[in-house]
């Protein structure tokens, strides 16, 4: 992490708990620019996280006021603290198995709401922190501690999903993308009602390896040829598509 | 910080109010401006009511997409420096018990009110019952302490509110307003003070949020947006908030101390209401809540008939009022616990006194009339050697 960035951090705390290669560092150090542009004074922000690798990003990371809840519920807890001290600016972060499956319905709501915060995503793909078991982010046909035999199971697009529910700010980079990512973000952090930004990190530990997808690098790599922007995309067949994830703002209302 | 007196919300006088309201009234006088809640019977009209008087006193209100939303709501609203309440029944209640743990292991001062009703599951949901009075000690995992309060009227759920309040904020800690259906939609005239002392949270900047040198204390509680870069989790923490999760010794004082702060305050939380205890009575009953009216009631008839029968109310259910109970019943021949439930506050006073407790269960979805208390104890009670 750049020096510049450490008076953002609890550096005592550090090294971090991520597994070499995991993409949660990259989000992390994509966060603190994004806040750092922006020249936002963190005693003015919450940071809410659940369980899991992703919720461990801001907490105990972050040099300022975080909230480290249950597991799913961090979007119901950042709404109690935000509706009664709106002077909060108030950030969910944390995994895809916290904010879009066991927290789901708060999710939903509060895309519903059009509450003012910010949610990001930490999505990997599968259950890291508890061994590797599928997620609902989990692409078809991946292995996991409890499909060794491939996922049946159709994940979830996120990103259509907040927008059905009402989201106002709607986006979806991976952290090969990292400009994009920080610009994203701090339109999410600027944005007011509820932004949702989807970031796509890689988990060598867990996915990597029961998924011959190779080395910490090697999945970025696969992660940068299978991301497609959301212009390209607009040029591309169905079936060009079918294994390729698109990334962009969906939503800028 | 501390206990001070304040001028209530609400012009003193007498009010002619359902238990549900009244108790949504204490709230507002207490200082609670912060509601999380989800439609349930027999609870809703508590939430109902506090959206109508929120009007007059910039509260915030918010219908969560459930009960587990209600209290994560509560919680973050509490470190944001709100007094929080929600109100719900037995099914609302299961759905908040992680929670619930959660708030007590980061000593986060929130009311729960439990208008309880018939269970289990969905069970009869407009008749009353007391089946929640072990859950709300005990349904969350791992060991913890809270409080709770059980009000015989619509006067005293209004009172109790605010004591339960003050008692969140002095202890840091889920605070229960335990009360039924036949307390709840009960209608009956209530008398507002001018006057309300409210307990006022202490900030102290700087201190650590999750320890004191004093054994068994309470911190003190900064808010979120006070530039204190607040640590909470629902993990083992150390006294600034740090994840211990691997420190044995860590551990143990989080633990004891949660626990200790309420056991040892016991004698400051406990409230007990008595009636012919003075001679001595050969039975004693011990009961709490709408059935403890029909206790009274049945007490007055058997002592016209020339019964030695004595009625001890408990007002605080937990901490459990021991010393009280173990008092009472020292002299008494039978001790006779009617309540609505299978006997579940009778486990917990037999367990206090070394010999056999009578329990009077009721679980019908009705209140308990007198005249099955009279019969019991002309029947059974006296006539047992």
């Amino acid at each position: 992490m750049s020096k510049h960035l450490y008076k953002y951090l609890r550096t005592e705390v550090f090294p971090t708990p991520f597994c070499s290669g995991c993409g949660h560092g990259i989000l992390m150090g994509a966060i603190l620019r994004a806040i750092d542009e922006l020249g936002y004074d963190m005693d003015g922000m919450l940071f809410v996280s659940g369980i899991g690798c992703g919720a461990w990003i801001p907490s105990p990371h972050f040099a300022a006021d975080t909230l480290h809840v249950t597991h799913g519920r961090p979007v119901a807890f950042a709404t109690g603290a935000k509706l009664f001290k709106p002077s909060l600016k108030v950030v969910v972060i944390s995994g895809d198995g916290d904010i879009a499956s066991i927290g789901g319905n708060h999710l939903i709501h509060a895309a519903r709401r059009d509450i003012d915060l910010t949610i990001i995503c930490a999505n990997n793909g599968i259950y890291g922190m508890t061994g590797g078991q599928v997620a609902a982010s989990t692409p078809l046909g991946m292995r996991t501690s409890t499909t060794p035999d491939g996922n049946r199971e159709r994940p979830f697009d996120l990103c259509k999903l907040v927008e059905a529910a009402g989201g106002t700010y709607v986006s979806r980079y991976s952290v090969h993308q990292v400009k994009p990512l920080i610009r994203s973000i701090q339109r999410g952090l600027e944005h007011t009602g509820l932004s949702f930004i989807e970031v796509l990190s890689p988990c060598p530990t867990q996915f990597g390896r029961r998924n011959v997808s190779g080395t910490a690098f090697e999945m970025l790599q696969t992660l940068k040829e299978d991301c497609v922007s959301r212009q390209k995309a607009e040029t591309m067949g169905s079936e060009e598509l079918k294994y390729k994830i698109v990334t962009g703002e969906f939503v800028t209302s | 910080m501390g206990y001070r007196k304040i001028r209530g919300v609400t012009p003193p006088g007498q009010y002619f109010l359902q238990g549900d309201e009244a108790c949504a009234e204490g709230a507002v006088a207490a200082g609670c401006r912060f509601f999380a809640g989800y439609p349930i019977t027999p609870a809703s009209e508590v939430m109902e009511h506090i959206v109508r008087r929120f009007k007059d006193c910039d509260g915030v209100f918010v219908q969560m997409e459930d009960e587990i939303g209600s209290i994560a709501a509560m919680i973050g609203a509490s470190w944001a420096g709100a007094k929080p309440m929600t109100s719900t029944s037995g099914p609302g209640l299961s759905l908040m018990m992680e929670n619930i743990g959660y708030a007590a292991m980061t000593e986060t001062p929130l009311v729960i009110v439990d208008i309880q009703r018939a269970g289990p599951s969905t069970g009869q949901a407009t008749r009353p019952g007391s089946g929640d009075m072990l859950q709300v000690k005990y349904g969350s995992h791992g060991d913890y302490e809270i409080i709770a309060l059980s009000p015989w009227s619509v006067q005293e759920i209004y009172d109790m509110t605010i004591r339960a309040f003050n008692l969140a904020e002095r202890f840091r800690v889920p605070v229960f307003v335990l009360s039924d259906e036949g307390v709840g939609h009960l209608r009956e005239n209530v008398t507002v003070e001018q006057e309300v002392t409210v307990f006022e949270r202490d900030k102290a900047p700087g201190q650590p949020p999750f320890h004191t040198d004093e054994p068994g204390g309470v911190p003190p509680m900064p808010c979120f947006g006070d530039g204190e870069k607040l640590l909470v989790t629902g993990s083992t923490h150390d006294p600034f908030g740090y994840r211990k999760t691997q420190v044995s010794e860590v551990h143990e004082r989080l633990v004891s101390r949660l626990v200790g702060k309420i056991r040892n305050r016991a004698d400051e939380i406990v409230d007990t209401d008595s009636y012919f205890l003075d001679d001595g009575p050969d039975v004693l009953l011990v009961a709490y809540g709408i059935t403890a009216r029909a206790a009274l009631s049945a007490a007055k008839v058997l002592r016209d008939e020339g019964q030695k029968v004595g009625l001890l109310r408990l007002r605080t259910i937990w901490p459990f009022p021991e010393r009280v109970v173990v008092e009472s019943a020292q002299k008494c021949k039978e001790v006779v616990v009617p309540e609505l439930n299978q006997g579940q506050i009778c486990r917990e006073i037999e367990r206090l006194l070394d010999r056999d407790v009578i329990s009077l269960p009721q679980t019908n979805g009705e209140t308990m009339k007198p005249t099955k208390i009279i019969e019991f104890v002309r029947e059974r009670a006296v006539t047992q050697p």
